[in-house]
């Protein structure tokens, strides 16, 4: 399963914005946020390579504090806390990328044919886009998760579809103020098909802001996954994962190193793809307008989204 | 005629920017504004005009270093506290905008804004400060002022809301009124009326008033005396026919000459707008 | 685009026209929302049928039959569905597989104890938010605005039932501030039911210690579901508020003498209210999504418990009902946070 491309692809694009960044952008919040989540993605795909135990062997005795041989403890199981902790990252890392970058994926293609082609493709893609959005999403992929059986696999799918609709607002409402820029109405008359003009006109003048929203949505995902998991609709035992880990941790409440590791991974990854995510914001879309347009509802009369509701 | 000024402003220097590398604004202007005189400030945008007006009651941001001297009667401006500063602001010294659908607030009523400040400066109750505001808006021509109080700022045209902008100027009965390019916003068929009527309240309260403004056509209307200012500098300063028929300055000129000719030609006529019959100042919009 | 005569007033009130617009809209959502639970319970690739009758009573071939014949299982989907619609309409949700009672009934005392935990972190995080993002958007570029904006960021990355797990750790089995699991102190009864809120309900009762106990048992579950809110909260109310100061009518105020604290409340906030109001919509729902999550650990019963028994034990009634129930309490809130614009902004209202 080519779990590990999106991360590489993320990576890739990360590291070419990277070198456009002038000095001044570099704030200590930001080169925190991404020396700690390079440090992550490094553990998420290296995991197995240095950890001491198997994260499923039951070999060592049950719920030891951290110290001795186990380095953050055991839990109920017998199992290396700090094991688990590092493949946890492998699961939950790679897949949350995944999940971001589907779901980019998705909505940008939603948005960008709903602002391009407009009238009852628009209406409808749009209406498709609010029904979604009429449901708070961690409950909404839990009734998915449900229904399609839990699974890790299922807690992504779940993640998907819950998550595409705010690259579809953002990039409908991009494409639709794009659309009648000079130079686009330019390389239509010169005869660029549709596909062309998009992909050589809009495209690249939105994957700004675009790209700071996946960045904030990472931290998001990450948050989505390991909470499905801990309601036992993601990671299934024995897959070590953040969330079940957490889980776990209510049944022995009195070893509470089996619960605040997972609980401070958590915290440390996605406060730094938050960081990340937050200065790349100031980079490369300072108006940040994508923010209101990526949450506001149909309600807002001043959203564009709402049609022909002014 | 020669009144003690109201408003003198000497060596004002404005600069932007960090205070190791400043920007400089505005370099080294005097002004003087007499009661019941309109003193006009010309320039091209960026000449500084609308930052000597604004600092003279201090609205300019943080980061602005002000020097030199703008005294009021006695009191020297520069430097003020904030609580004194506020008792100047809108009570002595007032100021009109250049965009009323961007100065007046959307979610206010009509009658709120033309009375909040009332109630802090003067202290009245609530029924004499909407006595006051009914009274204003009517020497405004602003139709129906009774109901006009309770109405917002979106359902008035372009021209009233400047208007009612006028009568919250005038609200506290100020010495000086600040005019930074009052009908640049407006159609040209209600510029006229605008600013007669600001003209007429100069003379009837007897108001010092600046207007700033780069349309020399509007300064010709209604300003007594003009100051051409340039890249932070007052290039020439003298009497309205003297400047518009005898103009000194290279810069001047060159501002003269982007103009219709018939604009001047008639020192005694009231300038372009009078030339296109556009001057009754009691046109409603 | 201005019309000659201003004073001519419009003859129906934009504002009816514009709530009714969104009205319909909103019945549409319904529609929609019910079309979604309903499809993707019908997704469920475990056997209902086994769930429901239990494993020896799924063996007999007759027993299924009935089962299917009773519910209507064996005609298409498009009629299961309408069927479906028909009773939803009078008021019939079908009967819960894990109570044994009308999904309704279980709803009717789940719902209130999620409610009051939203409604009062709702107003905590409003008013924390409202004032640490003014705060922030006040002394921009300073030292406390980044502060704020660090802080508002960590409280968006702390996964909530982490947090509920460690606070309830630290509080209650350390610390022994706050009290144990539950709305109420177990040898207390719930005051005579009003709304529901066992804070409201005591209060009107006249029953100050159930008003008392009922709000330290809120005490961490509010605290807890603000962080997030807060955090949220803040990043918004702090871009508002900046986007207003620099507006000319703040200027313009300032330039009337008015004082700091009446440009604040008076116009900034007031400017402000709009974008406000819209992400206290979305806050919202984040609010009721993070109850799923805190409830387990509170053993607080409300949509969350119920949504998640339903779901682990594949009782589709249940799930059914949640998500119908949660996607109307979502649809009625955004509906009032339009009718709020309405109030809010007088170009709406008067058009």
């Amino acid at each position: 399963m080519s779990v590990g491309e999106g991360g590489v692809k993320q990576r890739r694009i990360r590291r070419a914005v990277f070198a456009r960044i002038p000095r001044a952008w570099l704030t200590p919040l930001a080169i925190i946020g991404l020396v700690v989540a390079l440090a992550w993605i490094v553990v998420a795909f290296t995991a197995s390579s240095f950890i001491p135990f198997s994260p499923t062997e039951q070999s060592l005795p049950r719920l030891q504090p951290p110290g001795g041989e186990a380095l953050l403890g055991t839990d109920g199981l017998g199992r290396d806390v700090f094991s688990r902790l590092m493949a946890g990252a492998g699961v939950t890392i790679p897949l949350a990328l995944l999940l971001v970058a589907v779901s980019t994926l998705v909505g940008v293609i939603v948005g960008a044919v709903a602002g391009f082609f407009g009238r009852w493709v628009d209406e409808t893609l749009m209406r498709l886009t609010d029904l979604v959005m009429a449901f708070p999403t961690v409950i909404l992929a839990m009734v998915i998760a449900a229904s399609l059986g839990p699974s890790l696999f299922n807690a992504v799918i779940a993640g998907i579809v819950v998550s595409w609709p705010q690259y579809a607002r953002v990039t409908r409402s991009l494409v639709l103020s794009l659309r009648t820029q000079n130079y686009v109405v330019a390389g239509r008359l010169l005869g660029y098909s549709p596909l062309r003009s998009l992909l050589r006109d809009i495209l690249p003048n939105i994957a700004g802001p675009v790209l700071v929203l996946a960045a904030l949505d990472i931290g998001t995902a990450i948050l989505l996954l390991s909470g499905l998991s801990f309601l036992g609709l993601g990671a299934q035992p024995p897959t070590a994962e953040w969330g079940s880990m957490i889980s776990e941790a209510m049944r022995n409440f009195d070893s509470w190193w089996i619960g605040v590791f997972p609980g401070l991974a958590i915290l440390t990854v996605v406060m730094a793809f938050n960081f990340l995510g937050d200065s790349l914001r100031d980079i490369l879309d300072p108006t940040s307008q994508t923010e209101r347009e990526s949450t506001g509802v149909t309600h807002a009369p001043a959203q564009a989204s709402d049609g022909g509701e002014r | 005629m020669t009144a003690a000024p109201v408003l003198s402003i000497r060596g004002l220097t404005v600069a932007f920017g960090t205070r190791k590398r400043p920007t400089p604004i505005v370099h080294g202007v005097d002004m003087d504004l007499l009661p019941g005189r309109v003193q006009g400030l010309a320039g091209e945008s960026g000449s500084g005009k609308t930052v000597t007006a604004m600092s003279v009651l201090g609205l300019l941001p943080r980061t602005a270093q002000v020097g030199g001297s703008v005294r009021l009667g006695e009191t020297e401006l520069l430097g003020l506290g904030r609580r004194e500063l506020n008792r100047v602001r809108g009570r002595r010294i007032a100021m009109v905008f250049q965009d009323p659908s961007a100065s007046l607030h959307p979610q206010l009523t009509v009658g709120h804004q033309l009375t909040d400040h009332v109630r802090t400066h003067l202290k009245v109750s609530k029924a004499h400060a909407r006595e006051r505001a009914v009274e204003l808006l009517e020497r405004v021509h602003v139709p129906d002022p009774a109901e006009a109080l309770g109405r917002y700022p979106h359902q008035f045209s372009g021209g009233q809301r400047q208007r009612i902008a006028i009568a919250i100027a005038l609200a506290c009965e100020p010495e000086v009124v600040l005019a930074d390019e009052p009908t640049t916003a407006l159609d040209v068929t209600v510029q006229a009326g605008i600013l007669h009527l600001l003209r007429d309240l100069a003379l009837e309260r007897e108001l010092a008033v600046l207007l700033v403004t780069h349309d020399l056509g509007v300064m010709s209307a209604i300003a007594d005396d003009v100051a051409v200012m340039r890249h932070g500098e007052i290039v020439e300063r003298g009497p309205r026919e003297q400047i518009f028929t005898k103009p000194q300055h290279p810069y001047t000129r060159e501002l003269l000459t982007a103009l219709p000719e018939s604009d001047f030609t008639d020192p005694g006529a009231r300038g372009s707008l009078a030339g296109q019959g556009l001057l009754d100042p009691e046109v409603e919009e | 685009m201005r019309a000659p005569a201003k004073r001519r007033k419009p003859a129906r009130s934009p504002l009816a026209g514009y709530l009714l617009r969104r009205l319909g809209t909103s019945i549409l959502l319904l529609l929609g929302v019910t079309l979604v639970t309903f499809i993707l319970t019908n997704l469920v690739p475990g056997d209902p049928i086994a769930a429901a009758l239990g494993e020896g009573a799924s063996q007999n071939p007759v027993t299924v039959a009935a089962y299917v014949e009773r519910h209507g299982l064996d005609q298409p989907l498009p009629v299961q569905y309408l069927t479906y619609l028909t009773n939803l309409v009078q008021g019939d949700l079908g009967t819960s597989l894990t109570t044994g009672r009308p999904v309704t009934e279980d709803l009717a005392t789940a719902i209130p104890a999620s409610f009051e935990v939203a409604i009062w972190s709702i107003i905590v995080s409003l008013c924390v938010g409202t004032a640490l993002g003014t705060i922030a958007a006040y002394r921009r570029g300073r030292v406390s605005d980044q502060v704020v904006r660090v802080v508002s960021l960590i409280g968006l990355s702390v996964p909530t039932f982490w947090m509920a797990l460690v606070s309830f750790h630290v509080f209650f089995l350390q610390l022994r501030i706050a009290p144990g699991s539950g709305r109420l102190s177990p040898m207390l009864i719930p005051p005579p039911t009003v709304t529901g809120l066992y804070t409201i309900d005591a209060l009107l009762a006249g029953d100050l210690e159930v008003f008392v106990d009922a709000s330290a048992h809120l005490m961490l579950p509010v605290l807890v579901l603000s962080l997030f809110t807060i955090g949220l909260l803040t990043r918004f109310v702090r871009t508002a508020v900046l986007e207003v100061l620099s507006a000319d009518y703040i200027r313009a105020a300032r330039a009337k003498g008015l004082s700091g604290p009446r440009v604040v409340f008076d116009y900034v906030l007031r400017g402000a209210s709009l974008p406000i109001l819209t992400i206290v919509g979305v806050a919202f729902g984040a609010l009721l999504s993070g109850t799923v999550l805190v409830e387990a650990v509170f053993a607080w019963p409300g949509l969350g418990t119920y949504a998640y028994d339903s779901a682990t034990n594949l009782d589709l009634p249940g799930v059914m009902g949640v998500g119908l129930v949660v996607g109307v309490i979502y649809l009625v809130i955004n509906f009032v946070v339009d009718l709020l614009y309405g109030v809010l902004d007088p170009r709406v209202r008067l058009g």
